[in-house]
């Protein structure tokens, strides 16, 4: 977190300028992944069949895409300290666009779709910024109508295609890699040149930090705010696309669904702050791939899926320990030098009070 | 000024009610009046909990949770697990009330945005249903068929079913806890400003853990209504209904940022989306999904008309100040 602030305008981020507020989340993917292996011990195994990848690591990025998408989009608003409980409605709206329009030429069909996901981000962005609305509150109105919009849009079905374009980015490949991944993989490499090869990223999380010390310093706060929920808005009609296409068909009732939450989850797990004032990718996409090793590791333990919630729900409150500011203070006047809270302590710590 | 946002919201209704009046024949009748409570008792139960959290300066994102989980729980308790309905009742109560309370400590405790840890908690009693059972499981039992049947009949073919009664009671009694009691004046301190009720020796941590063990204790009773309403056991049931109550609660001229609200506002609320609903059903060529585009549009209505009284929007057009 700190090392990103950091990072000069330019600079590459190596990796040993990220690691230590970055060593709790890369331990628990790690981990995770170990976890992994044992219950399934092909878990690493990748062959190539009909030109393409295939193997549970290429599910895990694969499966893993849409949240990393949306929270691509999310980590940028929580910087503001902000917040965007649409991206689920708004997935389930540039679903619907794309699967409606599947027919016409792929240009058309992309460009609707994340236009209809530009416009739902400015919408949040100025109810936030000019209106001056919490943004929670803001993001509701969206999340409520959103759904009810996109069900208008595909007339309340189940809307398929078979449109080769659009299906490409559920089942084709680059180099043998998902397209879903090199979507991913090419909106991550853009925005992080675009917010940290700038000076943009800094502006962002000044917003978050203080907005008023922001304004009379001359950062255009406002701008930037309806920046992030814009961007927030397309790479949620990104994974709407994406997921849109992995079924070949868009589903306006289950796209998306309770995704925002993940999306969120997967930014505070990469210890993002809920208050703002700073961010990183990279730490986001972790967190966004912890949680997806988690749910196709419980898939492959061959545990019903009905667990998959009570893990999360396990590994959010670990989480929320390891990173209570309370917790932090009592930790680090117990034992002075170490810095990084280990999740063990903390639990015990936590049944305390 | 407070009372402004409820005064509309209910002049909305009244309105709304006397427009689905003059539109459909039969509308302006004590039966459809008597449905629309019932067949929203679950969701006033819900918002009822929700108005205490949000006034309280908080969010609980678990009661949909919490009420799917208590369907699933009290149709295993009373059938295959041979627990007589009273028993299961007061268990499930326990239960959720003990939830809301740890809920509560952890915001408490720990720091944490009430956000997080109830979404924790969402996926905690979510999950917990999925782990009991998946399916939809009828509940046959002589005491539900007793609480169903139990009902009072209203002039002009309406009829009361205990669980409206229910809710009714819950609006009232908790109306007096809200407005008439030191708990209830200590929520709105908390959320008028958590740093200035401390200060002012308010016992913010137990109010805080009340707050919400009362928010999922209602969601447990609510789901006990549920559950009488559709007398099975689902874990998905409740899936978004979080949304509908935080809406209702909004709608009802309670402020998100904590602080302003009342319950009778709330309860115009949840008859404002019930009246919705209802809408759709009368007319029959409307499709479910209006429900959910007018609701975000009134919603939108409503926070837009509350940030002007505010003088948010004025204020932040005329100054540089900064977003929200």
């Amino acid at each position: 977190m700190s090392g990103a602030v950091h990072t000069a305008p330019g600079a590459t981020r190596r990796l040993p300028r990220i690691p230590r507020a970055a060593l709790p989340q890369i331990i628990a993917l790690v981990a995770i992944l170990a976890i992994d292996r044992a219950v399934s011990p092909g878990f690493f195994d990748i062959r190539m069949s009909g030109g393409r990848l295939f193997g549970s690591v290429i599910d895990v990025l694969n499966h893993g895409a849409p949240v990393a998408m949306l929270s691509l989009g999310m980590v940028l608003v929580i910087a503001t300290g902000g917040i965007d409980l649409s991206v689920g409605a708004v997935m389930a709206i540039s679903g619907a666009v794309a699967a409606t329009l599947a027919g016409e030429p792929l240009a058309i069909t992309i460009g609707a779709a994340l236009l209809i996901g530009l416009v739902c981000g400015i919408w949040n962005g100025i109810l936030v910024a000019f209106l001056r609305i919490q943004p929670i509150v803001a993001t509701l109105i969206l999340m409520v109508a959103g759904r009810g919009v996109a069900q208008l849009i595909t007339g309340g079905r189940i809307l398929t295609f078979s449109a080769p374009g659009l299906s490409w980015f559920g089942g084709g490949s680059v180099l043998g890699v998902p397209a879903a991944v090199v979507v991913t993989a090419g909106a991550i490499v853009v925005t992080g040149l675009l917010v940290r090869g700038t000076a943009l990223g800094l502006m962002v999380e000044a917003t978050g930090g203080n907005a008023r010390a922001s304004r009379l310093a001359g950062i255009e706060t406002r701008g930037m705010t309806v920046a992030v929920y814009a961007w927030s808005g397309v790479c949620a009609a990104v994974a709407g696309i994406l997921a849109a296409a992995d079924i070949l068909g868009a589903d306006a009732n289950n796209a998306g669904l309770y995704l925002e939450l993940d999306a969120i989850l997967a930014v505070v797990i990469g210890g993002t702050s809920l208050l703002g004032g700073r961010f990183s990718i990279g730490l986001a996409v972790v967190g966004a791939l912890i949680i997806q090793s988690m749910n196709t590791g419980i898939l492959l333990s061959g545990l019903p899926a009905e667990f998959n919630l009570v893990v999360k729900a396990v590994v959010v409150l670990a989480v929320l320990l390891a990173q209570a500011p309370r917790l932090r203070r009592v930790f680090a006047r117990s034992a002075a030098p170490p810095k990084a809270t280990e999740p063990a302590p903390a639990r015990q710590q936590g049944a305390q009070p | 000024m407070s009372r402004l946002p409820v005064i509309v919201t209910t002049i909305v209704f009244l309105l709304g009610f006397a427009v689905c009046g003059l539109h459909f024949r039969h509308f302006a009748s004590t039966r459809v009046v008597a449905d629309l409570l019932t067949d929203n008792a679950y969701l006033g139960v819900l918002a009822v909990g929700m108005t205490f959290v949000i006034i309280s300066g908080g969010i609980d994102l678990s009661v949909g949770a919490v009420l799917g989980f208590t369907t699933v729980f009290l149709a295993l308790a009373i059938g295959p697990w041979g627990i007589p309905a009273p028993l299961a009742f007061v268990l499930v109560l326990a239960l959720s009330a003990g939830f809301g309370a740890a809920m509560g400590a952890l915001i408490q405790y720990l720091d944490m945005p009430p956000f997080i840890v109830t979404l924790a908690g969402l996926f905690l009693a979510r999950g917990g249903a999925f782990l009991l059972s998946t399916q939809s499981i009828p509940v046959n039992s002589p005491v539900y068929a007793a609480l169903v049947g139990f009902r009072l009949h209203i002039p002009s073919g309406g009829q009361i079913p205990l669980i409206t009664m229910v809710m009714l009671l819950v609006f009232v009694v908790c109306g007096v806890l809200l407005h008439f009691t030191r708990f209830g004046a200590n929520v709105y301190a908390l959320g008028g400003s958590r740093s200035s009720a401390t200060l002012m020796g308010i016992p913010v941590a137990r109010t805080t853990i009340r707050v919400y063990m009362l928010s999922s204790l209602l969601a447990g009773l609510s789901g006990i209504i549920f559950s009488l309403y559709t007398s099975s056991g689902y874990s998905l049931s409740g899936v978004g209904n979080e949304l509908d109550a935080i809406a209702a609660v909004v709608i009802g001229g309670t402020l998100l940022s904590g602080g302003v609200g009342t319950l009778f506002g709330s309860f115009v609320g949840v008859m404002i989306e019930g009246l919705i609903q209802t809408y759709i059903t009368f007319d029959g060529n409307l499709s479910s999904w209006w429900a959910k585009i007018v609701t975000g549009a009134l919603l939108f209505a409503f926070i837009a008309f509350q940030q002007i009284l505010s003088g948010g929007v004025l204020s932040s057009l005329r100054r540089t100040s900064a977003p929200a």
